[in-house]
């Protein structure tokens, strides 16, 4: 299996077996996220609706991908896609080489569990469950012993800054708390690739950066691959590379560094309804 | 693996403690209906086995007088019971028939010492041990030299010897039968209740010849109420029923086109009727409290779509990080079978508690039985099995991505 630490690079020689023999022949580079002429298409009442139209991205190991974009430009749905949580429409999703389109349920579940953390804005962590029990449920999925579980999950709880509240409810500590348990329940089965969708949008700016230093750490030394979506400009550039989407279309590709030519960070939130009736139309 | 999900499972079951109980009620309810039903059902089922077998097989009864439509027997002219033990003596006589016994009863007064018992005194003659398959428990029974002789001898049953001798060995004592006195040659062995409810052991055989002459204060010397026939086998009955119309038509010299003075009833074929009339009450039973366990798993179902619905988001947390359909499944069909297990354990010591309780309140008989309680056990695992499975795919079945945007 996988995960031996060395140097803080989690090294994975684990890739699950039997669905992937297929694909080897495709496979060019050793990217974590390969999407070609990505689509992806909503059914409403009012006929099929596009969100995503065609979408090309390559993510290779170690990057850190900040995704932004109007509001209903397709943000989360590529996320989701990417993900393994949705579906796309048409077109190919390699992740680490494989082809995902052709996975079934299981084989998805399989890949989250072990090849994916996932970071959510409202941080979607159990109620009923203590702090310890919610970080160490991906380990149940990848039948991980009790021992070992609650080793691996304290080591996580401590690595944010968490280990004192591993008795505690969620409902008992703060939401940036909250956040932090949720990167630690991501990463605790040791992944190859984070994904955060605006995992500081319920955050205030000092905790914000807490949180993105903390995924920054992730990112520089352990190696994790991150793809986050965000609306702040601040927390995008943290990344090292910044990927615009507008109505469902990539408009921008390239550094995080550059000058912000429009306005995105601060007028997303009021821009919901033009960008939706403008892709509409479109 | 388990273990965690089994802690899951309570986790979530104790924090809608309230719910739990009241679905786990369902299940108990049906569970202890069945036991008890059960329990009755098969207590009557073995009362009626038990009296048709203390009643001897392949039994055919000739009574006295021809019987009416409505059921009754009516007497020859001046109620003079018209057979005589000559009838059964030919009537044991015939190829088919294994023994005929001829009886005549009469309540009297017995007593011995100081103790007095009301009992019903029956005269017949030693074929009637074999007839009705009854042994001597103790003692010699009487024989065809004492019907001769017309003796003074008696058989007692199991009630009588109880309430006149307590514990002292009444064989070779000596009881007074209105007033004249009897040798007691022998005890009956216990038979129970009849079918009709008497307890048949509340008895005592003396020779019918000696019932005839010294007992009986208005029959005509020599006649007979009823002969108790036993057939060879119980493919003969009705062969052998005919054989003894025949021959007591030819014995009564009556007519061609008249009607006849006796009656044959066939007491096999009544006993059986009586049983199947008490197994079709205990089915009855059984599927009514069947149906309350239907209800109880109904009940499960209900409460666990509920779950599924309310938990929505909680599966889609799950699948998002690497559950898959059957582990969902498993966690819902793992509440369904803890809670319709627990439900059984409850419903079977309630379901014992209740037929024990029904036994010592109403005396009714109750057969409380493993394979009765293991039937059940095992319909009601199956019922929440079952009718958890339909919600726990519902649950198993949802795309993680329709889970996690539930609101
Ligand atoms: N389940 C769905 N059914 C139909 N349409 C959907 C569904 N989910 C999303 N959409 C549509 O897809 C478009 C993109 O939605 P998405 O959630 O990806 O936007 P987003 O970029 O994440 O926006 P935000 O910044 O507000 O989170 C929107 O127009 C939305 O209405
Ligand atoms: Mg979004």
């Amino acid at each position: 299996m996988k995960t031996h630490l060395q140097n803080g690079q989690v090294i994975d020689d684990s890739v699950p077996q039997g669905d992937n023999e297929a694909v080897a022949g495709k496979v060019v580079s050793g990217s974590v996220i390969h999407i070609q002429n990505l689509r992806k298409e909503y059914a409403s009442v009012a006929g099929v609706v596009p969100v995503l139209h065609g979408l090309n991205m390559e993510v290779m190991p170690g990057e850190f991908v900040a995704i932004m974009g109007a509001s209903g430009s397709g943000k989360s749905t590529l996320m989701n896609i990417l993900g393994c949580l949705d579906i796309a429409t048409s077109g190919s999703y390699f992740l680490k080489g494989r082809d995902v389109t052709a996975l079934d349920r299981d084989s998805l579940a399989h890949l989250r569990n072990d090849l994916i953390g996932f970071v959510f804005q409202g941080f979607n962590l159990l109620p009923r469950a203590s702090l310890l029990d919610n970080v160490a449920l991906p380990l149940v999925y990848s039948k991980v012993s009790r021992e070992e579980r609650v080793v691996r999950a304290s080591d996580m709880l401590s690595k944010v800054g968490l280990a004192k509240y591993r008795d505690s409810r969620p409902n008992q500590i703060s939401g940036g708390q909250q956040q932090r348990v949720a990167i630690a329940r991501a990463l605790v089965n040791r992944p190859k690739l984070l994904l955060a969708d605006e995992p500081t949008g319920n955050l205030d700016s000092h905790t914000s950066h807490e949180i993105m230093n903390l995924f920054k750490e992730l990112n520089e030394r352990d190696g994790i691959t991150i793809v986050l979506i965000t609306h702040e400009v601040e927390v995008a550039a943290y990344a090292h590379r910044l990927v615009r989407l507008a109505d469902g279309h990539i408009v921008y590709d390239g550094s995080s560094h550059i000058p912000q030519g429009d306005n995105e960070g601060t007028m997303s939130k009021n821009s919901t309804e033009s960008s939706a009736a403008a892709h509409s139309t479109s | 693996m388990i273990s965690a999900m089994l802690n899951e499972a309570w986790n979530s079951m104790w924090a809608n403690r309230l719910r739990t109980i009241l679905t786990m009620l369902g299940m108990v309810i049906g569970v202890s209906a069945v036991i008890v039903m059960q329990a009755v059902g098969q207590g009557a089922q073995q009362q009626v086995r038990e009296s048709i077998e203390s009643m001897g097989s392949n039994l055919l009864m000739v009574l006295s007088g021809s019987s009416t439509s409505g059921g009754g027997v009516r007497f020859g002219a001046g109620g003079i019971p018209t057979l005589t033990i000559g009838d059964a003596e030919s009537i044991g006589e015939l190829p088919l028939i294994a023994g005929a016994a001829p009886t005549v009863n009469e309540t009297a007064q017995v007593i011995y010492g100081a103790r007095n018992w009301s009992t019903q005194i029956t005269g017949t003659a030693p074929s009637y041990f074999t007839v009705r398959n009854w042994d001597i428990a103790e003692g010699a029974p009487f024989t065809d030299s004492d019907l001769r002789s017309v003796t003074r001898v008696s058989i007692l049953g199991k009630t009588v010897v109880d309430n006149l001798f307590g514990d002292e060995n009444p064989v070779g004592k000596t009881i007074r039968i209105k007033n004249s006195p009897y040798i007691v040659l022998g005890v009956l062995s216990a038979k129970g209740q009849s079918l009709m409810g008497r307890d048949q052991d509340d008895v005592i055989l003396i020779p019918i010849t000696t019932a005839q002459r010294k007992l009986a204060s208005s029959q005509v010397v020599g006649s007979v109420r009823f002969i108790m026939v036993q057939v060879r086998s119980a493919e003969v009955m009705s062969k052998a029923e005919q054989s003894i119309v025949d021959l007591l038509r030819q014995r009564h010299r009556i007519r061609e086109g008249a009607n006849n003075d006796f009656t044959v009833s066939n007491l096999t074929a009544m006993a059986n009727t009586a049983a199947e009339t008490t197994a079709v009450m205990s089915l009855m039973l059984g599927i009514i409290a069947s149906i309350s366990l239907l209800v109880g798993g109904i009940g499960i179902m209900n409460i666990m779509l509920v779950s599924v619905t309310e938990r929505t988001r909680e599966i889609g947390i799950r699948m998002a990080i690497g559950a898959r359909g059957r582990d969902i499944m498993l966690q819902f069909l793992l509440e369904a079978i803890i809670i319709s297990i627990f439900g059984c354990l409850i419903g079977v010591i309630l379901g014992i508690g209740g037929a024990l309780a029904a036994n010592g309140v109403t005396g009714i008989r109750v057969e409380i039985t493993l394979s009765s309680i293991l039937l059940a056990f095992t319909v009601a695992a199956a019922v929440g099995v079952f009718f958890g499975w339909y919600p726990a795919r519902q649950a198993a079945r949802l795309r993680p991505i329709d889970a996690l945007r539930f609101q």
